[in-house]
């Protein structure tokens, strides 16, 4: 308590019990994010570690880029060059809590490894998210020809079907803690769906942003929860700049923009879910979707936690990332052995991975440089037809993202980059009911009899005759 | 008539809290100069040392990303919005 006082006093209008209410700070004709900006002992230079009981297992803010660090408010840049901010944590203190034991012993949900996610303290938002199906997909490894293959199976999150269900819980339930009351997003469908459900039963008011032309489904998904939906007459790059904007201006914690330090970290609880599941082990090869880029680099992060507190033991690894052919800045990038990556006008089916700009895209050549990895990109019919044969090996109906995943499996298992006596887990981050546009027309109709046995005996000599 | 920059939340302690300021420049190489001979210091936070823009900074021209133009040489003409904003995630 004393040193939030002491960073926020210079800037404090008012305190509501351990927090600083950032609405409060709005009539101050100031915006929140100049105040929480202010970089920990005057930004000369890395500064001295911010540290308090009250942030839990959290240390501060530091920007990847220049090491600075900053208190724990909602704050997503480092001033000085623009990098990302991202939590530091107290890893010893976690290594004395966080042991298999405590994990096993708690509710099977994503915040059973709580201590690893930055939150102050208890969460307060989407309590049941989380600790998804790691599902054996035997009937896909023999069509693909490997070994052994598993399906991590986010289509079932809770409460709206996707990975975002875990970093909405967790920007959420900071958000909460730092005294917002209006959560708001820029999303490509899945995030808006989240944060408009999470919201509405946290009691918070939502605004969400969209490109207008998203996926029907993905349209009544936020509406039905009575978020404020936007559609931006854009793409996703338009509408993530126009929240920048707004987000400078209205004092409201947007998920992805300035709550996005705590955001980003909710993805890690999908790599300490393999992991547990897999059997307290790595899995050799995980393949993982790519939009921005940010859950292959905390799946990367979530690995390497776990190998640092002695959960599970060092292995080798790869972490290979997956996108579409017509938004694919970050896999061309890989291929053509770059470290940097040219953005793109999307133009996929897979709308939810479509970002041209993708603002991890550095950190995510990284970590599959680090890891031995490849990245792969397949086209809008190669989507449809993994889509098809996911369902029908495995009974897992997935959004275009998850074809885009189990599409690029299938390349790199037959270009040889998974060799196939090895294993797989697949990310499969979000269900196909939502995107039901993107199959419709391709799957065939039902054939329609009148309620008549003969009609039916009929039809199946068809059938029959067509099959010899 | 000049060009307007709009200066994000990061950079305003710069520019005395100003948010739109106003540039004569012809590119957008000499309008982060010029900026810099007004706001001492605005400079390095907008390029690295190669002198490229930094990969967290985008700039936008008239809502056009200038890495879809000429980057730096991304050529202005009178009445242009310019936009520095920092690069956000999301999904």
């Amino acid at each position: 308590m004393r040193s939030v006082r002491k960073f926020c006093q210079p800037l404090l209008v008012m305190s509501r019990g351990l927090f600083v209410a950032p609405i409060e700070f709005a009539a101050a004709d100031v915006s929140p994010r100049q105040l929480y900006n202010a970089p920990i002992n005057g930004g000369g230079g890395p500064g001295k570690i911010f540290m308090s009981e009250h942030h839990g297992y959290m240390k501060a803010l530091k920007c990847r880029e220049c090491g600075r660090e900053y208190p724990l408010a909602a704050n997503h840049v480092c001033e000085f060059d623009f990098g990302p901010l991202e939590v530091v944590y107290d890893y010893e203190r976690i290594k004395k809590s966080l042991t298999k034991a405590a994990v096993q012993s708690r509710p099977q949900t994503m915040w059973r490894y709580r201590e690893l996610l930055p939150v102050a303290n208890d969460p307060t938002v989407g309590l049941q998210v989380g600790f998804t199906p790691l599902v054996k997909a035997d009937r896909l490894a023999r069509k693909l020809g490997l070994r052994e293959l598993w399906i991590k199976n986010d289509t079932v999150n809770y409460p709206t079907l996707s990975f975002k269900d875990r970093v909405v819980s967790v920007a959420l339930s900071r958000s909460k803690e730092l005294g917002f009351d209006t959560v708001a997003c820029a999303s490509t469908g899945n995030l808006a769906n989240s944060v408009s459900a999470n919201a509405a039963s946290a009691g918070l008011k939502s605004y969400v942003f969209i490109p207008h032309d998203l996926e029907q489904g993905k349209i009544l998904n936020s509406l039905i929860y009575g978020a404020k939906v936007i559609g931006i007459k854009g793409h996703y790059d338009e509408v993530n700049r126009l929240c920048a904007e707004i987000a400078g201006k209205f004092a409201w914690a947007f998920v992805n923009v300035n709550m996005r330090p705590y955001y980003a970290e909710g993805s890690k609880s999908m790599a300490y879910e393999i992991a547990e599941q897999y059997g307290w082990r790595i899995p050799r090869h995980t393949v993982v979707p790519m939009a921005s880029g940010s859950l292959l680099t905390k799946i990367q992060k979530g690995y390497q936690e776990f190998i640092k507190l002695g959960l599970v033991s060092e292995t080798k690894y790869a972490v290979h990332g997956a996108q579409a052919t017509g938004c694919s800045p970050i896999s061309a990038a890989q291929k053509a052995g770059l470290d940097f990556f040219k953005p793109v006008k999307p133009n996929t089916i897979a709308k939810s991975l479509a970002i041209g700009t993708p603002a991890d895209g550095f950190y995510a050549l990284r970590v599959m440089r680090d890891t031995g990895a490849a990245a792969e990109d397949v086209t809008d019919d190669e989507i449809r037809d993994a889509i098809k044969l996911l369902a029908e090996t495995e009974g897992i109906f997935a959004e275009t993202a998850g074809g885009v995943t189990v599409g690029v499996a299938r390349k790199l298992i037959a270009s040889g980059k998974i060799p196939r006596d090895d294993s797989a887990v697949l990310c499969v981050t979000g269900n196909g009911l939502k995107t039901l546009d993107a199959v419709d027309g391709y799957l065939g109709k039902p054939r329609e009899i009148k309620p008549s046995l003969r009609e039916f005996e009929a039809l199946l000599a068809q059938e029959e005759k067509a099959n010899v | 008539m000049p060009k307007k920059v709009r200066i994000p939340t990061p950079l305003r302690k710069l520019t005395n809290n100003e948010e739109l300021v106003e540039v004569n420049a012809a590119t957008i190489g000499e309008a982060i100069a010029e900026l810099q001979s007004r706001y001492p210091g605005i400079q390095e936070r907008l390029v690295d040392e190669k002198g490229e823009v930094r990969r967290f900074v985008n700039v936008y021209v008239n809502e056009e990303d200038i890495r879809f133009l000429k980057n730096k040489q991304t050529p202005l003409k009178d009445g242009d919005e310019i936009s520095i904003i920092p690069a956000i995630a999301g999904g």
